[in-house]
């Protein structure tokens, strides 16, 4: 391994791998083979995009924040807001949402990011938390504690109306999803996703090699916020209802747990994490959900004991002792 | 009712939630200080204590107070296994691992507490003594449980005060907190204070949990539901600090019961934005060293 130059995997980083079509074909076998899951897809690849944007924070610039739902928050109540005042337009509606959560991203994250540790943390919490008591606060306007109810949302180019059985959403969050993946994919791979490691690693030693490292973790605090404020817009559109519960405490440690599981920093982490945990929960957590907590509970407290990097960190374990196996 | 009497419900009522929040949350700022952990399962503790509490009560009938302490007792030997075995692993790892650890451990506790108590809040019957009203002649009255809180509180306060600022153990953790490297030059065994301040905290979170069922009720979403309002009181406090935490718990104590009297309709509002302001100006909390 050592005797490859460091260059080498960089550069085979950004070459495609067979694997990493994998979630495509999934998604695709789904659509064609289990319609009745349409709607769980449709939700699963909301959260993947929102665990995907937290990915950018926590995995690659190293940001510990528990408040991500604002983003998410915002981009939901502007897409919904924008539906709601008569603009039906979904694609359209969409970018509104990206563009007002990366607005609020850049503003929260110049305040937080001067901040760490503790500080950051609760920072990050207090702009979830005041978001959630403005929207509760105005029930004119955005339904209060009732949610945000009455979207309805043109057809997709004008052509594909959102149906009862979740076909168009699937579609259309699947391609979103995808746009959203080669965005990050060419990102985390640039030398800006490096020198955001680089930053997470070592932030005193990059400031001296004359990376602007205050600007470049406020730039990817603000593109993670504006692809949250996507992931936000399209639950409200597919769904065409936002609750109040996208704003809170909740959402911003689920999408942390989801991660996790999945595995940070490592970009398919943000794939399997969502989707093993919504797929267990919509499966177990049906009959008992005192055990659901309980497990994934459990599951949080062994991943944090006995691995780094979640599912995908203990298949690479596994992978590396096969191939020493096959070798011996 | 009369401006002098709001005035006097706000700041009686505020201290006597300030009092529970800062009993609870006085033991994560030690521990986060000291120790570097960002405890977020510290709640978790609190809840376990109220419910020892009413379990002890409950069949095996025992008096509150013996129940009470018998509660603190428990926790702090759980909390002492859980830092031995779970805790330890964590201290030198990074912030992430921390907080997935306690919020793996905030999950396990809520569901076992649901699984044990049901899903609605537990009451705890108070003995006959601190159950009715003193009243102030000429002035209004006020319920005894209330008073007995508000005088524990400075109790507890005064005890630590005492304890962290006038006593050898308390130099020595002082000593760890400021410089753990430098502690253990000198020779101070800080593995072994470790532990006695995180099963302190832990009795502590347990004795406010405990104290507290009456303003807080007991039940199986209290770690989550008011790890914001402890967070609070450390982060505004300061880390480490005995007296800040005291101070912001008063601040949000009142400040909260304010909000709920005299603009309900805001919700926490106020107390968010102001949290928001204090941690710009003031990273390290209103008490905490730069």
């Amino acid at each position: 391994m050592s005797a490859v130059p460091a260059i080498e995997h960089l550069l085979a980083a950004r070459r495609l791998r067979p694997a990493e079509t994998l979630p495509w074909l999934i998604a695709l076998s789904i659509y064609v083979f289990l319609p009745q899951y349409l709607l769980l897809g449709a939700q699963i690849f909301g959260m993947v995009l929102f665990a995907l944007s937290f990915d950018l924070l926590l995995g690659y610039a190293g940001i510990v924040t528990l408040g991500h739902a604002a983003y998410y928050g915002a981009g939901a109540y502007a897409a919904g807001l924008v539906a709601v005042s008569g603009w039906t337009e979904p694609i359209t509606g969409l970018l509104v949402a990206g563009c007002a959560a990366g607005l609020l991203g850049a503003v929260a994250g110049a305040v937080i990011l001067r901040t760490s540790g503790l500080a950051l943390l609760m920072l990050g919490m207090a702009v979830t938390l005041l978001l959630g008591e403005i929207v509760n606060d105005l029930p004119g306007l955005t339904g209060g504690a009732d949610g945000l109810q009455g979207i309805s949302i043109a057809p997709v180019f004008g052509l594909f109306p959102f149906d009862l059985y979740g076909r168009t959403a699937f579609l259309y969050s699947l391609a979103v999803l995808f746009l959203a993946w080669v965005v990050m994919r060419q990102l985390v791979n640039a030398p800006f996703g490096r020198s955001l490691v680089g930053i997470r690693q070592n932030p005193a030693r990059m400031q001296a090699i004359g990376v602007p490292v205050w600007r470049r973790r406020l730039v990817a605090f603000t593109l993670s916020a504006a692809m949250a404020g996507l992931a936000g817009g399209l639950s409200a559109q597919t769904n065409q209802f936002v609750s109040l519960g996208v704003l809170s405490f909740d959402l911003s440690g689920t999408v942390l747990v989801m991660l996790v599981i999945g595995g940070p920093g490592r970009l398919y982490g943000a794939f399997v994490g969502p989707a093993f945990y919504m797929i267990a929960q919509d499966s177990l957590s049906k009959d008992q959900p005192v055990f659901w907590v309980f497990w994934i509970g459990l599951l949080l407290i062994a991943l944090v004991l006995f691995t780094r990097g979640g599912v995908l960190g203990i298949l690479d374990v596994l992978r590396v002792r096969f191939r020493r196996g096959g070798a011996a | 009712m009369n401006a002098l009497g709001v005035t006097t419900s706000i700041l009686f009522d505020g201290a006597a939630y300030a009092m529970v929040l800062y009993v609870t949350a006085v033991g994560l700022s030690v521990t986060m200080g000291l120790l570097g952990i960002a405890n977020l399962a510290h709640g978790a503790f609190a809840m376990a204590g109220g419910y020892v509490l009413v379990a002890l009560m409950g069949r095996p009938g025992l008096p509150f107070a013996s129940a009470l302490l018998l509660a603190c007792l428990a926790v702090a030997i759980a909390s002492v296994v859980l830092e031995r075995l779970l805790y330890v692993r964590v201290y030198r790892a990074g912030e992430l691992d921390q907080v997935v650890l306690s919020v793996g451990l905030i999950f396990v506790a809520t569901a076992t507490a649901q699984f044990l108590f049901g899903a609605l809040p537990v009451p705890v019957i108070l003995p006959t003594a601190l159950r009715g009203q003193i009243s102030v002649p000429g002035w209004q009255s006020f319920p005894i449980y209330r008073v007995f809180l508000i005088l524990c509180g400075a109790g507890v306060f005064a005890a630590l005060w005492f304890g962290i600022e006038r006593t050898l153990v308390g130099a020595r953790i002082r000593a760890a907190v400021d410089n753990r490297a430098m502690a253990e030059a000198i020779g101070v065994n800080t593995r072994q204070l470790f532990t006695i301040v995180f099963a302190l905290g832990s009795a502590l979170a347990a004795l406010g949990g405990a104290l507290g069922a009456d303003v807080i009720a007991i039940a199986p979403g209290y770690p989550l539901e008011h790890l914001v309002y402890f967070l609070i009181v450390v982060s505004v406090g300061g880390l480490g600090s005995v007296q800040g935490p005291f101070l912001a718990a008063l601040l949000l104590g009142v400040g909260d019961t304010a909000c709920r009297i005299l603009a309900p309709q805001f919700g926490a509002f106020f107390v968010y934005v102001a949290l928001f302001l204090i941690l710009l100006v003031r990273p390290s909390g209103l008490f905490g060293r730069a």
